[in-house]
């Protein structure tokens, strides 16, 4: 194995509590701190890994979107990754558009192995890896908590609603990470100044021979329908009167 | 009219019941014909389940000895390769459809709309964004193929009473050797299936141990509920990753949900919104579970549990 291609989402932080704009046009950007996409973090984490096992193995990371997503990738060359490129673009990118992309930078850089986030904390979609993997005719292995590289085959464990399932897949394969595959390591201030120093190149979809658009039309954004405040009961057999009540038990 | 084709999900002898929600939202398409399409190594028995759902048309039979385990790779040229007549092709938000239909999608060149929540017309929906925080109204192009999951919290199960078609196909896919089957670590229980039971009691990080989610399990089957866990108490590993509850594990809709010793991260709210009853036992007051919860108890819940357990049925 040579070369893993971690694909990277700059989404609004974890932590942010987005709120809907009062218009319905979508939720307010404006000021919120970004972030790498927690599950993209882990995907990285593990192709430096596997480096850090095999050796020799170059480890780019890649992401389209906006400029500024340019800090989002020094994080990354921080982190430890050696090469970054950014597609840049102005307007959201769809999954499938993502997954075009993405497929149009594999065939210009070859990696043995893509490994991204099962999905994105924004849209929630969780698509672009198993796109990937349809439109370059190669293997998926969704949700890992648990990957194995032996020569040109990997073993994946995969976190599925029943419980643990294992799949074997051939090399070169897509792999979308879950949450428990590993914990990312933290950034440090040495690092964030030699990641100044790493290559960080930029071109865009037009480049890449990748039609922008919007396939997928958005009409309105609404805040979620709120629950009630319900009731606090002051004991056990208060609380068992009430789910009786309500024919719960 | 609208031809929908929902890619069902079974183990070879049980058609989950996710399909069974599908066909609901399938039926809220005006003039829809449903057929329900089942990928295995022998289908007989789920497709005789299949094909008794009200309101679906025909069940398609895929039988071949590859499809015996559910791999994208190996299913979807498959279903590719049945589309050419439908104008919808939907499969459920579980781990089978969020795997399989971008898979689709991507094949067919046509975009996904994930976790479908509710239906406008044949191609306008809505679903949620940023873990249910925001909830998109997104319209589809007519003149494409639309592909798209089905967030099962959503829709009741389709009722029986229906007597399909049943056909066998056998199709001329071209099936990748690329991807294979090792083998499956299930926690199998006697409990009800957390996607799908009617009462569920999940328990946070409070809890301190797996050990401790003894004390759950125990209340659990005196009221015959189904127990899953909070983000936290899987991380901590008090609990399997199949019974995480929340934006990455799994979204459900119980008549009765009782989240024990769980703070209520909104990621943690996102999964449990569409409980009918929300219940909360917490020793912090001020807790965000109580913002959602219809009845809270605030105190110890190593006393509250196994009062409760005694107290019900009494």
């Amino acid at each position: 194995m040579q070369k893993i291609m971690v694909c990277m989402k700059r989404v609004v932080d974890y932590n942010v509590r987005v709120r809907v704009k009062p218009d319905g046009s979508g939720v307010m950007l404006d000021g919120v701190k970004m972030s790498l996409n927690p599950f993209d973090e882990i995907a990285l984490e593990e192709a430096l890994r596997i480096k850090e096992r095999v050796g020799n193995i170059e480890v780019l990371a890649v992401s389209i979107g906006v400029a500024d997503t340019q800090q989002q990738l020094r994080t990354a060359l921080a982190m430890g990754a050696d090469r970054a490129i950014l597609v840049q673009s102005d307007t959201a990118v769809e999954p499938l558009i993502a997954a075009q992309t993405f497929l149009a930078l594999v065939k210009k850089e070859n990696p043995d192995l893509v490994l991204l986030g099962k999905q994105a904390i924004d849209d929630d979609a969780n698509q672009t890896g198993q796109m990937l993997a349809a439109l370059w005719d190669r293997p998926q292995a969704t949700y890992a908590s648990k990957v194995e590289i032996n020569g040109t085959k990997v073993q994946v464990t995969r976190e599925v609603d029943a419980g643990l399932e294992t799949i074997e897949v051939d090399l070169p394969a897509v792999i979308t990470v879950d949450l428990r595959l590993n914990e990312p390591r933290y950034v440090k201030l040495p690092d964030i100044m030699k990641a100044k120093k790493k290559p960080l190149e930029t071109t865009s979809l037009d480049t890449l021979g990748v039609a922008a658009g919007q396939l997928i039309k958005v009409v309105k954004t609404d805040p979620p329908p709120q629950r009630q405040k319900g009731v606090i009961v002051k004991d056990v057999a208060e609380l068992v009167d009430v789910l009786k009540k309500k024919g719960l038990i | 009219m609208h031809k929908i084709l929902i890619i069902g999900e079974h183990d070879g002898k049980t058609l989950n019941p996710a399909t069974a929600k599908c066909v609901t939202c399938a039926k809220a398409i005006p003039d829809s014909e449903i057929t329900i399409a089942l990928l295995g190594a022998d289908t007989a028995s789920v497709a005789a389940q299949a094909a008794a759902l009200s309101a679906v048309k025909s069940v398609l039979r895929v039988d071949r000895a590859e499809n015996a385990h559910p791999l994208a790779a190996t299913f979807a040229p498959q279903i590719v390769a049945l589309a050419a007549e439908y104008s919808h092709l939907f499969g459920p938000s579980t781990s089978f459809g969020k795997d399989l239909m971008p898979r689709v999608a991507a094949l067919l060149g046509v975009p996904q709309v994930s976790d479908l929540m509710a239906v406008e017309s044949a191609y306008r929906f809505r679903r949620p964004i940023y873990a249910g925080n925001a909830i998109v109204t997104v319209e589809a192009d007519a003149s494409r193929k639309l592909v798209a999951t089905v967030r099962v919290a959503s829709f009741e199960a389709a009722g029986a009473g229906g007597s399909a078609a049943i056909d066998s196909k056998s199709l001329n896919a071209a099936l990748p050797a690329h991807t294979r089957y090792i083998g499956a670590k299930s926690g199998s229980t006697d409990r009800p299936d957390l996607q799908t039971a009617s009462k569920v009691v999940s328990g946070g990080r409070a809890l301190g141990s797996a050990e401790n989610f003894k004390l759950l399990f125990s209340f659990a089957d005196k009221i015959g509920a189904a127990v899953g866990a909070s983000r936290a108490a899987v991380d901590a590993g008090y609990a399997p990753n199949e019974m995480q509850v929340g934006q990455t594990g799994k979204i459900i809709s119980p008549e009765m949900y009782i989240a024990v010793g769980i703070s209520g991260a909104i990621q943690h709210l996102t999964g449990i919104k569409d409980a009918r009853t929300i219940v909360a036992i917490n020793k912090d007051a001020e807790a965000p579970i109580f913002e959602v919860a219809d009845v809270g108890l605030v105190g110890d819940l190593f006393q509250i549990v196994p009062e409760l357990e005694k107290l019900v049925g009494t």
